[in-house]
């Protein structure tokens, strides 16, 4: 049996691997791919320690944040297209026009 | 077998109604031409109003519903009652306001009651999974609420953000779930509660995980330090939407702020205080600040609305009945001053474009004195002076800071609303101390003022709300106080 | 069970792990040396169909696949809720299947609402 640090060890590396990309990658759709990643990492927690008390809300939990999740990512790819409409880019440095 | 009775649909009436007739206008607004999309508003009002009376025919119930999921109780009433009331501001803003900006109505307001029944679900959740549900069903309604003016491109800059960092918000807060429900066992709030009492009070895990709740929902309120999205959202989006942002995103967040953190974490209160302490001085530091500098006027109450948010943090700071109460008259009030101060905001027309540049209030004392009179009267409110609700607000959160022996906290706060006079009786001094442009170039020239039968609507109730409760605050007081969380 | 034991616990699955590989390097390197070697201009086509290569595999996708993605990433998650409910729809009973109902209606409202205002046309 694979005791349960090992699993919140992984979901931390997964998370920050996904939270530092939202910080310092530029393209839309990586910085999507990056906050899917950070929800995937709670997935793993969820699903290890409902293994590992032997309670099935976490489990359930799960299935709720993969819908979520999809949701957020099909108005994320909606709110993508219409600023690529917009201004032909998905990169966010050319998010300009407010600052301060 | 399920644990359900028909009793459970009944308390869950309003949010039934809300997210049915929301989903309803999304079938019939294909449906309906496009000169008849009005019906579409007056079927939303009705909707709300029926919701309205229904949840008031629930006020002062309580009771678990879905095997304790979710719960009835007064302290959800109160908000929930709010809510729908401000929702019901907004659509009839957003009627005479989107036709100026040639955004559809039958959209905008479908959203409108599926952001409201994300609210509704987010402040009476008594699980942490139903509380994520209702914030991400508001969330994402808003996210494209922000990006209505798909034509402008700072809307669409604006709901890029928003959804960007809106979340990335959630994602860090779903992750202090799953941390929390790792520590302790469950995700109702009740057994939160009860796994922490077997827990050592500085387990690194919980702390942990309490950060970023933290983290998450002060985003969700804009507070310091992760206000960042609020100043360009608030600017970007439609002022309807900025204006339902400001009040309605901001009091749910709050409230279901307030819930998880007295009732899942009420136990190791010691633990966070110290963290929100910090948050509210420097939110009302940074918002009261940067707001000086600001020429934009939805800029300036974006961070106006930070400033308050740090003010209501107070309450929650107290954490004990008196600082619940607080926090909820707090944005009660505030709810009447925001709406007003935005709905004028809309009135000013520059050309087909709005005018939401300080400049354009130059001298509009002498084009239109009752819209001048009006913004005089929500600043008047927003700084705090009596007898404003503002001014209620204030006492009551301050009052619930002494009472716990934060005099300094108190005394800090007063000082930055003396500072926030400055940028609101500026707006003041431009409409009443400048004349009005007459050549081009000039400030305040070319402005003029569109008003609408729904618009003056929408005035009157926010004006009697910031008079009427600030001079007879005592029913909304004991309402507040009868409504705090056991 | 302690966390020394672990690695031992994965031995077998490193074992599938080389015994794979190796079963690829062996079988691609003993048919390199076997086979006669003759290549020919279609014969190094990506297809060996006899259809004629047009472009670069490699374009731009048009943004019309982008609307199809956000939809089907929405009406492919409900069979995350779908399957828990069949494996216990016997013990949930007509309580479980109105429940169903009521959420593949809420899908239809989305389907209905994404149909008429067009997002199913191609062109």
């Amino acid at each position: 049996m694979v005791p349960l640090s090992y699993y919140m060890v992984l979901s931390a590396i997964v998370f920050l691997t996904g939270f530092v990309g939202v910080l310092i990658r530029r393209n839309i759709i990586i910085l999507l791919l990056s906050i899917e990643l950070m929800l995937n990492a709670t997935n793993i927690n969820f699903v290890a320690f409902s293994h590992y008390l032997n309670d099935v809300s976490g489990q359930v939990f799960v299935f709720f944040t993969l819908t979520v999740a999809a949701a957020e990512v099909a108005v994320g790819l909606a709110i993508i297209i219409a600023l690529y409409r917009g201004k032909a880019t998905v990169n966010v440095e050319d998010l300009n026009l407010m600052k301060w | 077998m399920i644990p359900f009775s028909p009793g459970d649909l009944l308390a869950i009436l309003p949010e039934l109604i809300v997210m049915g007739v929301g989903c309803l206008l999304l079938v019939i607004d294909p449906l309906t031409a496009e000169d008849r999309k009005e019906r579409l508003v007056y079927i939303s009002l009705a909707a709300l109003a029926v919701a309205f009376i229904a949840q008031y025919w629930l006020l002062g119930l309580r009771r678990p519903v879905f095997s304790g999921l979710y719960v009835l109780d007064p302290y959800g009433t109160f908000w929930k009652l709010l809510l729908i009331l401000v929702a019901g501001l907004v659509i009839l803003l957003a009627k005479a306001h989107l036709k100026l900006e040639a955004i559809d109505l039958g959209e905008f307001n479908a959203f409108i009651l599926l952001s409201l029944s994300g609210m509704m679900v987010m402040v009476s959740g008594r699980d942490l999974l139903v509380i994520y549900l209702g914030l991400e069903l508001m969330s994402i309604s808003l996210y494209i609420m922000a990006g209505f003016k798909r034509f402008e491109r700072r809307s669409m800059e604006a709901s890029a953000k928003y959804f960007i960092l809106g979340s990335l918000s959630s994602g860090i807060l779903l992750y202090g779930i799953s941390l929390l429900y790792g520590r302790t066992g469950s995700t109702m709030l009740s057994g939160i509660k009860a796994g922490l009492a077997g827990l050592p009070p500085h387990d690194p895990i919980l702390l942990l995980a309490m950060i970023l709740l933290v983290v998450g929902f002060g985003f969700k309120v804009s507070a310091v330090p992760f206000h960042m999205w609020t100043p360009d959202v608030y600017e970007g989006a439609p002022t309807s939407v900025t204006a339902y942002l400001a009040v309605a995103s901001k009091a749910a967040s709050f409230a279901a702020f307030v819930r998880v953190f007295m009732e899942a974490l009420g136990g190791v209160k010691a633990n966070w205080q110290v963290l929100l302490l910090i948050v509210s001085i420097a939110t009302m530091v940074l918002g009261n600040v940067v707001a000086i500098v600001q020429t934009n006027i939805k800029r300036m109450l974006a961070y106006s609305s930070i400033a308050h948010a740090g003010y209501a943090l107070i309450g929650l700071v107290v954490a004990d009945a008196a600082g619940v109460a607080g926090v909820m008259l707090y944005l009660a009030l505030y709810a009447f001053m925001t709406l007003g101060a935005f709905t004028v905001v809309t009135m000013l027309r520059k050309g087909g474009l709005e005018g939401d540049e300080i400049e354009d209030f130059t001298g509009l004392a002498r084009r239109n004195k009752w819209a001048a009179l009006l913004m005089l009267l929500f600043m008047i409110s927003l700084t705090g002076i009596p007898p404003t609700a503002g001014f209620i607000g204030k006492l009551y959160i301050f009052m619930a800071a002494v009472g716990a022996h934060l005099t300094w906290l108190a005394v800090l706060a007063v000082i930055f609303a003396a500072v926030s006079a400055y940028f609101y009786l500026r707006i003041i001094m431009v409409m009443y101390m400048r004349e009005p442009g007459e050549t081009a170039g000039t400030p305040g020239h070319n402005v003029r003022i569109v008003a609408s039968p729904a618009i003056i609507a929408v005035l009157l109730v926010a004006a009697a709300g910031v008079l009427v409760l600030g001079i007879f605050p005592d029913p909304l007081v004991k309402a507040a106080q009868s409504a705090i969380l056991p | 069970m302690t966390p020394d034991a672990v690695p031992q616990n994965y031995l077998p699955i490193v074992i599938i792990l080389f015994a794979a590989a190796a079963f690829a390097i062996v079988s691609l390197l003993a048919g390199m040396l076997v086979r006669p070697s003759r290549p020919y201009q279609a014969k190094l086509a990506p297809y060996e169909s006899g259809a004629p290569i047009f472009s670069d595999a490699r374009s731009r996708i048009p943004m019309r696949y982008y609307v199809i993605a956000m939809l089907f990433v929405i009406f492919d998650i409900e069979t995350v809720f779908l399957y828990p409910w069949a494996v216990v729809f016997k013990e949930l009973g007509l309580f479980g299947l109105i429940e169903m109902l009521v959420f593949l209606a809420i899908l239809i409202v989305g389907y209905f609402y994404a149909w008429k205002k067009g997002a199913l046309e191609w062109d």
